[in-house]
């Protein structure tokens, strides 16, 4: 288990991190999400060891391990360059925690080939890091850091640096691996897709502060500020007048681009939905589905997700009035700022 | 006016190339090495003993002479161990600078350090030497420093010491050590700075989270990879200690050194076969060194 108790971080005027709390279970496939700058690295830092908070505790197991350096933690990490040491190869990369830890010559040779074989790099022992690509490269960095059978595993970015297809298979392999091992796996990332589809539960930062930790879904369905609302899965925010006259309060809420359905202006408003009325701007091909921007007045513009097979109603060219419409229950309110 | 020639030379690589190489070639294959080669010849000439003038003649009894003669294998020897001394203590006196200036330095600190290592180096290499002469001599400020602290036996007990030591630190071969490092030191940390610089902040972080104690990421990591560093800033050190002439005869003991002996036998003594054998002595050590480097792995991580 890890708990964070009111930690803060400044580098110089930079608040990086402002009193966060947060307990992660054992086990636990949890994810740091957030933009650039948010907060994320510089909290899986603060587990790591690599840096010391300013205020507050970090707790490991219940033993408060704040002033313990990265090399007494059981945490280990997953570098976004991967970090490996050019002058060793694989195997010797893999097995650099059992030979600090002064374990025998024999033991480490087999261990590495263990974990190696764990990644599915089992013949790559002798190459050197600079001979892999960035996919095998982040799995000897997996082995490497797995090696210690840490409680905790870190992992900053584990897949920025790869392609999207090669970026989803590891996806797939991280969960599997993850729920093999039962151990504690805790990822930073700016793509909230990654963290929905890997997490069991994600902190959302946003300048410093965890604006709101929940399951994926509770996230995607029932977010609670205007920013979580529109960095997790872009959903539409409207506020102030318009709110007021769609809802009949003052309150802002979010609407999912995908549950709004676009309609010809003529076509009478359907019972019991919430409509308003827009100029269809411009609609961009995505494949399975389209974006349509359609500017409803000055200041908002909602983005209308539309799936491109099986609309009844063929989509009015750019530039015409469109009819705008979703159920009363697919929106949802939001705090007020 | 430019286009035309521009167009000839896309695509034309190997053509652009060798107009680029030329010049330096020519200059390095005859000035430079033709003249190194030209030297080498001087070494195999005879000398005719009661006329002193050469004779263009094959022989290796310049050789024969260079590694019989006790007193010619003693220079050997003498500069060889201050080379080696000097190359020893560089690396450890630049090591923490080049690594602070590296890793720790923030921007305006870092450019105070590279300033201040290559500040020496933009005054006369002679007045430093002599500045040198008057900082160690018996009545200098190092005597008077110890003996201020009341330190005096500590500076007579390491005179004391035999072969290294001597009268005062200006006369032996502890202050000839002390000059040779003080003169090449900055050679040593540049390198070592640029190559400690290249290693990221990432893999030390990694080696610590991997259960590395400090010293445990400086000899696992640190070290193997500022080795091409400390191989590149040592071939300085040592080739500069060995061809050097002007320290061993301002500073220290009178024993002869390599460059001195360059220097008298080609002048006074007026036997240029000699001094060529001589000066191949430092080519052939440190050719030897770049090998026993190679062979150790110190260019591995390039």
């Amino acid at each position: 288990m890890i708990e964070l108790r009111q930690v803060s971080r400044a580098f110089g005027a930079v608040v990086a991190l402002d009193r966060v709390s947060l307990t992660i279970a054992p086990g636990e496939f949890f994810a740091l999400l957030g933009p650039s700058g948010s907060g994320k690295t510089t909290c899986l830092r603060l587990i790591a060891g690599f840096d010391h908070p300013d205020h507050g505790r970090i707790l490991l197991d219940g033993e408060d391990v704040t002033d313990v350096p990265p090399f007494e933690r059981n945490v280990n990490t997953v570098f976004q360059d991967y970090a490996l040491f050019p002058h060793m190869s694989v195997a010797e990369n893999v097995a650099y925690g059992l030979r600090v830890r002064r374990v025998g010559s024999a033991e480490r040779r087999r261990r590495a080939v263990e974990m190696l074989g764990l990644v599915r790099l089992g013949d790559f022992g002798n190459r050197r890091p600079n001979q892999l690509s960035g996919g095998q490269k982040q799995r000897v960095a997996l082995a490497r850091a797995l090696i210690n059978q840490p409680r905790v595993l870190l992992l900053d970015e584990p897949l920025g640096a790869l392609d999207l297809k090669l970026r989803e298979e590891m996806q797939a392999e991280l969960k599997g691996l993850q729920q093999r091992l039962g151990i504690t796996f805790v990822f930073v990332t700016h793509d909230q897709g990654e963290a929905l589809s890997m997490a069991d539960r994600v902190a959302v930062f946003s300048q410093g502060r965890v604006e709101q930790l929940d399951t994926p879904r509770a996230l995607y369905t029932r977010p609670r500020t205007a920013f979580v609302a529109s960095f997790v899965g872009s959903a539409n925010v409207v506020a102030g007048a318009l709110a007021e006259r769609l809802t009949g309060r003052r309150e802002p809420f979010a609407i999912r681009p995908e549950l709004i359905d676009v309609l010809p202006a003529d076509v009478p408003v359907p019972s019991g939905a919430v409509s308003c009325a827009g100029t269809l701007e411009d609609v961009l091909y995505h494949g399975a589905s389209s974006r349509c921007h359609v500017r409803v007045d000055e200041q908002t513009v909602l983005a209308v997700a539309r799936a491109e097979s099986g609309a009844l109603v063929p989509l009015p060219p750019q530039g015409s009035r469109v009819l705008l419409a979703w159920r009363p229950d697919s929106s949802v309110a939001l705090e007020a700022d | 006016m430019l286009r035309p020639v521009a167009t000839f030379f896309h695509g034309r690589n190997a053509f652009y190339v060798s107009l680029l190489l030329l010049p330096p070639l020519l200059w390095l294959g005859t000035v430079y090495l033709g003249s190194l080669f030209a030297l080498l010849m001087q070494s195999f000439y005879a000398i005719d003993e009661f006329t002193a003038r050469i004779v263009p003649e094959f022989t290796l009894a310049t050789y024969r002479q260079l590694v019989t003669h006790p007193a010619n294998v003693d220079i050997v020897v003498r500069t060889l161990a201050m080379a080696v001394a000097v190359t020893i203590a560089c690396g450890i006196v630049a090591f923490p600078v080049a690594n602070y200036m590296a890793r720790y330095a923030g921007p305006k600190m870092k450019a105070f350090f590279y300033v201040g290592v290559m500040l020496p180096m933009w005054t006369s290499y002679l007045v430093k030497v002599y500045a040198w002469r008057l900082i160690l001599a018996k009545q200098g400020i190092v005597s008077w420093g110890f003996t201020s602290l009341g330190a005096q036996g500590a500076l007579d007990g390491v005179l004391a010491t035999p072969v290294v030591g001597g009268p005062s630190l200006a006369s032996s071969y502890i202050g000839m050590f002390i000059v040779f490092v003080y003169m090449w030191l900055p050679f040593m940390i540049l390198p070592l700075a640029a190559a400690l610089e290249r290693v990221p902040a990432s893999l030390l972080q990694a080696s610590a989270d991997l259960g590395a104690r400090p010293g445990q990421t400086f000899r696992n990591v640190v070290l193997p990879l500022a080795l091409p560093g400390l191989a590149a800033g040592s071939v300085f050190t040592f080739s500069l200690t060995l061809g050097d002439y002007i320290i061993p005869s301002v500073v220290g003991a009178p024993g002869y050194f390599i460059g001195m002996m360059v220097y008298q036998q080609q002048g006074t003594a007026g036997n240029l076969p000699l001094a060529a054998a001589f000066s191949v002595v430092p080519i052939v050590l440190i050719s030897l060194y770049l090998a026993l480097a190679k062979r150790l792995g110190a260019f591995d991580a390039l």
